[in-house]
């Protein structure tokens, strides 16, 4: 039996929170874990790899042509009937690009201060996923499924592992850019896992979490008395039904009541110093992918499980606004400085070692160019770039590679399915052993598939 | 099973791995596993498996449906016929010879074993032909190392291995066992005999009755959602009458509340909601559908008509038998299939999406009225239950010729939409839309003619100042000589040129807000089938893109044939309530026993597999599921009022739910129902409590959904941020079961307390205890404004405070507070008045402790 039975018994929706036996009591993993928290940046739309990664030559010398029928024979595309089957020429990358690190690995000068970083990340060049609209790759990417309805990679691993923290959600989403990403909260539901392990978006605005400020006119000292009445009540209660779960209603009482303080604590960045501030590019008072990375690093001490931070918009159709020209270099300068501040910060404060940190979108885009009011690419699942840092993850290397237009994964190809059972083997996890039954059947992350990357792996 | 039986279903397994080795590489070659991984591995790798059974069992737990979807189709065969089996036995023969010998012993231990044995076993008893079973045999003997003559002479000889699994047996009606002679209380319920039977065999006494307050807020919410006034309180404590309980209990089911709650629940199983799903999440109007299925249920609508209306509505309606007004209600009933959701994202595959719908209809209908999980045969074969992929796709083939395609880019017709407006206002409605295509029109030559004609002059006297403000895409264009433009080119300028017209302006509003004007006539939507049929085929691993087999209509063989001759959904619906088929009576009867216990007899309620657990009181369901069906009164089949009133005038029902120490060990979860249990509300109900003790409720019945206020900003993490415009007046104050759901965003009171997202059917909610749940309920603005009007209104309401707090005990727990609380609740309003807060504070902060206490939000 798997980590289901075990958990499943102190589940159903009971539990004590904050205590041994309840859905949040911290779990150890059931193999040796590298990391214990997770940082998930989703570059939502669907990064360019041409323009960022993904360095070829032969693309650029070949411009303009038509491309070989070989490539095409059997594929799907996005808007297939449409713009794109009479326009499919290849389209060189405009970049200029520069080999990094020790390793060299090769990165465009979008990139400045990731490339900087190349010695302590590791780049998969070979990522390759299934589906090719953006709402369904999404889920794929999240839930390991295309369907709504999945449990999203936050909640099997805080499911699974459970949260050391005491006064905040073990799963938190962060989110910036012009609008959230398609398929919205979907991508960190519960689906059918208890709603106890969805992920919590922290608002950039307003209370930081939903309904955590008293009612208007409400001040402490009231708040406090009613908390405490409450308190006494339910406990008269429990003792007269001898129902152990008002306990369990109490203690959901008193970690409310902590969070009211931790989440708006977590939130002010005042005793962050001027340097980390400039370090990360971050101005405290506006929302901005800079400041969630500064959040999630806050988020990570304070011992939460799994954040998530979402960035729009990456989708270089080549419509107003989607050029693989200013439009993406504009994007790629919101997270490029913060991403690489993100990974110096955790690596200066002892949190990298124990701490895995994601960079990837849903699925990546064509070398044929797609020409709309202006150039751009469309999706593409074949092959993409994720990178990846900390425990357990062997730092500085590229792994994978693709051909020569860059159209398929040619070595070290990595489906969507093997980077979740590798994530879930850092974080100490058998992916074919963390499971749930739901209708019938065990559902895994990594559904009926899976290899763990072990080249990836340190 | 007995001991010999393991042994059989060990040596079953191995021989169905073992033919599975043989074949291996065959089937790599043909590429039917590309998603193995294991026959992806080389040839050592496949021999290694091969030779050690120990593998080959695992290798049969991971890849097992892959494996029986090939056995299936060689099953079917007798030896001698076209199927593959009997010339492989040779084959096998040889094979099984060079094995090494199998020592039964050596699996018992072994979980994988166990797991790979009950696959097989539960595959091979749900076969209905023996044959199957026997050929399997034959290869187990073959294994065993007997000649192949031996054992096909052994093998006709064969019995099958055991019982067709319960769940698929039309139910008997069995015996009801006399309440036993220490029953504390007297009852002719029938539920009773069984339940006090069960107990009486444990040594476990009942619990006594609940006492009346507790038993009526309990009755009052299981089946009306409702918590009852302190005057009906009143009323049954001093109901002496020896039928008070019946008394109450037909009151709540003659109210229209009632329909309201039960609908609720249907709902979750519908999947219900109020816009389209997936990324884009569009509004859609389906709410009659929702309107229908109250009615229905207040009407005490029989289920199995509830039945085939849902899934067949269209097809009733055009038949000559029913009034115009009921053709109207089931053409609006057949919505049921149309509340699968629509992708408008850009960019997809059509097809894709219309499968996708298509295949949420089978799933659906299995699971609501078969209680199975057909979804797994969608791929391949089902691992544990006896529904093959080819049987999958038969069921597929009712659902296949609807005209609806789940993505939206075909035009609606208004087959698709059924308009429920007079035709006067229909008129009404399509004179406007002319008028609006006239004005349109008038405005466009408008714009041709005069408008144009200030173009050419606009262009040229751009200066470089406001060629600034423009964007850099339209700057790069205007560098361009018109003539040279592109299409688009020239019509962004021109755009740009119309939309900064003063004239133009004013006259596209004065069009717009003549278009808002259009009256509006509710619309839902409803199933259409195709003039010409689609073809079915069998999707190989599910994939649209990989059709193969050709399949028409039917029904899976482990349960009874279709009952009428025809294919179309009105005879699968009919099937489906027929009194042959196990399945429907037994599902729909333990989900009225969840709906009222907190849990099903088979507590798997979507699960009626082998892989669902074993109902706590099989008789006592067969005896419902018979009941239900074909009732012992000559009248009644199929009412659902007369079922679940039979459940809640047992004395089973009745008992206290307070915890028992001397059972926390013996029956933690209450299996055995020695006692009540306490139940958290659904997340609907925690908020229509609250409304009707504040005294805001407005009750009224059906319509178009309404907007209780939320949090602002909650778009900003969907990817269309759409507007929320909170209701204002009595539509602020109605139950959740109208409040909008929006699949995307659905309301965070709502989700927070486990609703469902309305993606899938749901058959059981989750009752989560969060923090997050806590804060919902202290802060959320929609329930603080409940608690103040309550907590203004109580000053005037009565004079002293003792009375005050009796008040909202009454209107928030039905019952008098208990001395300590009283204390507890009288100190808070010292406090307050201590502080100086205004009587109407003081009176809101009693209000939100009552809102905020467990017992609140509990049926007990």
């Amino acid at each position: 039996m798997g980590l289901g039975g075990m958990a499943l018994a102190s589940l159903a929706g009971h539990g004590i929170a904050g205590e041994a036996g309840s859905p949040y009591a911290p779990r150890s993993a059931p193999v040796r874990p590298r990391v214990k928290r997770v940082i998930y940046l989703f570059m939502a739309g669907g990064p360019s790899q041409l323009e960022l990664w993904d360095h070829k030559p032969k693309l650029t010398a070949l411009s303009g042509q038509a491309i070989p029928d070989s490539f095409l024979e059997g594929k799907r595309f996005a808007f297939m009937d449409t713009s794109f089957k009479n326009r499919s020429t290849l389209l060189g990358s405009r970049r200029s690009f520069r080999q990094h690190g020790q390793a060299g690995v090769w990165c465009s000068d979008l990139l400045p201060h990731t490339s900087g970083m190349m010695d302590d990340l590791a780049v998969v060049k070979s990522c390759a996923t299934n589906l090719f609209n953006h709402a369904p790759a999404k889920l794929f990417m999240n839930t390991g499924s295309g369907q709504f309805g999945r449990p999203s990679m936050g909640s099997w691993v805080t499911y699974g592992l459970g949260s050391e923290s005491r006064d905040l959600p073990a799963f938190v989403v962060l989110q910036s850019g012009p609008r959230g990403p398609r398929g919205g909260p979907a991508n960190w539901a519960s689906g059918f896992l208890p709603t106890t392990f969805q992920g919590v978006p922290l608002r950039g605005s307003g209370d930081p979490i939903l309904n955590l400020s008293n009612p208007e006119g409400i001040t402490d000292v009231r708040q406090r008395r009613a908390l405490d009445a409450i308190r006494d009540l339910n406990l008269q209660r429990a003792v007269v039904t001898g129902d152990p779960e008002i306990h369990t209603r109490i203690a959901s009482y008193e970690m409310a009541c902590r969070m009211q303080t931790s989440a708006p604590e977590l939130m002010d960045l005042a005793g962050e110093s001027p340097a980390t501030l400039k370090l990360y590019g971050c101005d405290p008072a506006k929302p901005s992918f800079a400041r969630n990375c500064l959040l999630a690093r806050r988020l990570i001490e304070r011992d939460v499980r799994f954040v998530q931070l979402y960035h729009a918009d990456w989708d270089s159709h080549g419509g107003p606004g989607q050029t693989i020209d200013e439009d993406l270099e504009k994007v790629a300068r919101e997270v490029d400085q913060a991403c690489a501040a993100l990974v110096k910060d955790l690596k200066a404060r002892g949190l990298l070692d124990d701490t895995l940190v994601i960079w990837g979108g849903e699925f990546g885009r064509t070398p044929m160019g797609e020409i709309r009011e202006k150039t751009g690419r469309n999706h593409h699942i074949d092959a993409f770039t994720m990178w990846f840092a900390g425990g357990g993850i062997r730092p500085g290397i590229e792994l994978g590679r693709t051909d020569e237009l860059g159209f398929n994964a040619i070595e070290d190809r990595a489906p969507v399915h093997d980077v979740h059972a590798t994530i879930l083997h850092l974080l100490g996890f058998d992916h074919e052993r963390l499971t749930f039954r739901f209708q019938g059947r065990d559902f895994r992350l990594t559904d009926v598939e899976g290899t763990v990357l072990h080249k990836l792996v340190a | 099973m007995r001991k010999d039986g393991w042994r059989d279903a060990i040596y079953l397994c191995v021989s169905v791995c073992t033919k599975y080795a043989n074949k291996a590489q065959q089937f790599e070659q043909n590429g039917h596993f590309p998603r193995c991984t294991y026959i992806r591995k080389d040839d050592t790798e496949l021999n290694r498996l091969r030779r050690d059974p120990w593998n080959l069992l695992a290798l049969c737990r991971f890849m097992g449906s892959e494996v029986f979807q090939r056995m299936d189709m060689n099953w079917d065969h007798e030896p001698g016929s076209a199927g593959i089996l009997p010339a492989n036995l040779r084959s096998f023969s040889r094979l099984a010879g060079k094995m090494p010998a199998l020592p039964a012993s050596r699996f018992m231990g072994s979980k994988t074993a166990f797991r790979g044995c009950r696959v097989v076993a539960s595959m091979v008893s749900q076969r209905r032909s023996h044959m199957n079973c026997r050929w399997i045999i034959c290869l187990v003997l073959l294994a065993g190392g007997l000649p192949l003559e031996a054992a096909t002479d052994a093998v006709r000889a064969a019995k099958p291995l055991r019982q067709p699994h319960w769940a698929f047996v039309k139910p008997v009606r069995p015996v009801i066992p006399p309440l036993p002679t220490n029953a504390i209380v007297n009852s002719v319920n029938p539920i009773d005999g069984f339940i006090r039977a069960r107990l009486a065999k444990e040594g476990i006494p009942a619990s006594p009755e609940a006492d009346r307050i507790t038993l009526i807020r309990r009755v009052s919410l299981d089946l009306t959602g409702l918590p009852p006034s302190p005057g009906d309180v009143r009323a049954f404590l001093s109901d002496l009458r020896p039928d008070a309980w019946e008394r109450v209990v037909d009151r709540l089911l003659a109210s229209p509340h009632f329909g309201e709650r039960q609908a609720r629940i249907w709902l979750d199983l519908a999947r219900y909601a109020d816009s389209n799903g997936y990324s884009i999440d569009s509004p859609r109007s389906v709410w009659p559908y929702r309107d229908w299925v109250i009615r229905a249920f207040n009407a005490d609508m029989p289920f199995d008509q509830f039945t085939v209306w849902q899934l067949a509505g269209d097809l009733v309606a055009s038949s000559a038998a029913l009034g115009t007004d009921e053709a109207r209600d089931a053409l609006i009933a057949s919505g049921f299939h149309r509340n699968t959701q629509v992708n408008h994202e850009g960019g997809v595959d059509v097809e894709q999406f219309r499968v996708e719908s298509v295949v949420d209809r089978v799933n659906t209908t299995a699971t609501v009225w078969l209680g199975l999980t057909v979804g797994c045969a969608q791929c391949h074969d089902h691992k544990f239950d006896p529904i093959s992929q080819r049987e999958y796709y038969r069921l597929l083939a009712f659902f296949n010729s609807c005209e609806n395609d789940g993505h939206g880019n075909a035009s609606l017709t208004a087959e698709q939409i059924l308009e429920l407006g007079t035709p006067e206002e229909i008129a009404r409605r399509n004179e406007h839309r002319a008028e609006v295509s006239r004005r349109d029109k008038a405005l466009a030559e408008w714009a041709a003619t005069e408008l144009l004609g200030r173009f050419p002059g606009w262009e040229a006297g751009l200066t470089e100042q406001s060629r600034g403000g423009f964007s850099r895409l339209l700057r790069d264009v205007l560098a361009i000589p018109p003539a040279n433009r592109a299409k688009d080119q020239s019509n962004l300028v021109w755009g740009t040129f119309r939309d900064q017209d003063a004239e133009w302006k004013v006259r596209r509003a004065e069009l717009d807000q003549f278009k808002r004007q259009e009256p509006l006539i509710p619309s839902t939507l409803v199933m259409k089938e195709r003039a010409e049929p689609r073809e079915t085929r069998v999707l190989i691993k599910g994939d649209f893109t990989r059709p193969s087999e050709v399949v028409t209509a039917g029904t899976p063989a482990v349960l009874a044939p279709l009952a009428t001759p025809g294919r179309t959904r009105r005879d699968l619906a009919t099937w489906l309530v027929s009194v042959e088929n196990p399945l429907t009576g037994r599902v729909v009867a333990n989900r009225l026993w969840q709906q009222i216990f907190g849990k099903g007899l088979v507590e798997t309620e979507n699960d009626f597999g082998t892989q669902g657990t074993s109902p706590s009181h099989r008789e006592l369901l067969d005896w419902l599921a018979c009941e239900l069906v074909e009732p012992s009164a000559a009248a009644g089949a199929w009412s659902l009022k007369r079922m679940i009133r039979l459940l809640v005038t047992s004395a089973t029902y009745r008992q206290s739910s307070q915890a028992r120490n001397e059972l926390a060990e013996r029956d933690p979860r209450n299996l055995l129902l020695a006692r009540q249990s306490r139940v958290r509300l659904d997340a609907e109900l925690i908020r229509d409590v609250a409304l009707v003790a504040s005294g805001q409720f407005d009750s009224r019945i059906g319509g178009a959904p309404v907007y209780p206020p939320q949090p602002a900003g909650l778009g900003a993490f969907t990817q269309n941020d759409r507007p929320w415009k909170p209701s204002e007046g009595g539509d602020r104050f109605r139950r959740g079961i109208y409040t909008a759901l929006q699949r995307s965003s659905l309301h965070p009171a709502l989700v927070v307390f486990d609703a469902p997202d309305a993606n899938t059917s749901c058959t059981r909610r989750i009752r989560s205890n969060t923090p997050l749940q806590s804060l919902t309920q202290l802060n959320d603005a929609a329930f603080f404004e409940l608690a103040r009007a309550l907590g203004h209104r109580l000053p005037g309401a009565a004079s002293k405070d003792e009375t005050r707090i009796e008040m909202v005990s009454r209107a928030c727990l039905g019952r008098l507070p208990a001395a300590a609380e009283r204390q507890r609740l009288s100190e808070l309003v010292r406090l307050g008045r201590a502080d100086g807060q205004s009587e109407g504070d003081v009176w809101t902060d009693v209000v939100r402790v009552f809102f905020n206490l467990d017992e609140t939000i509990t049926r007990e």
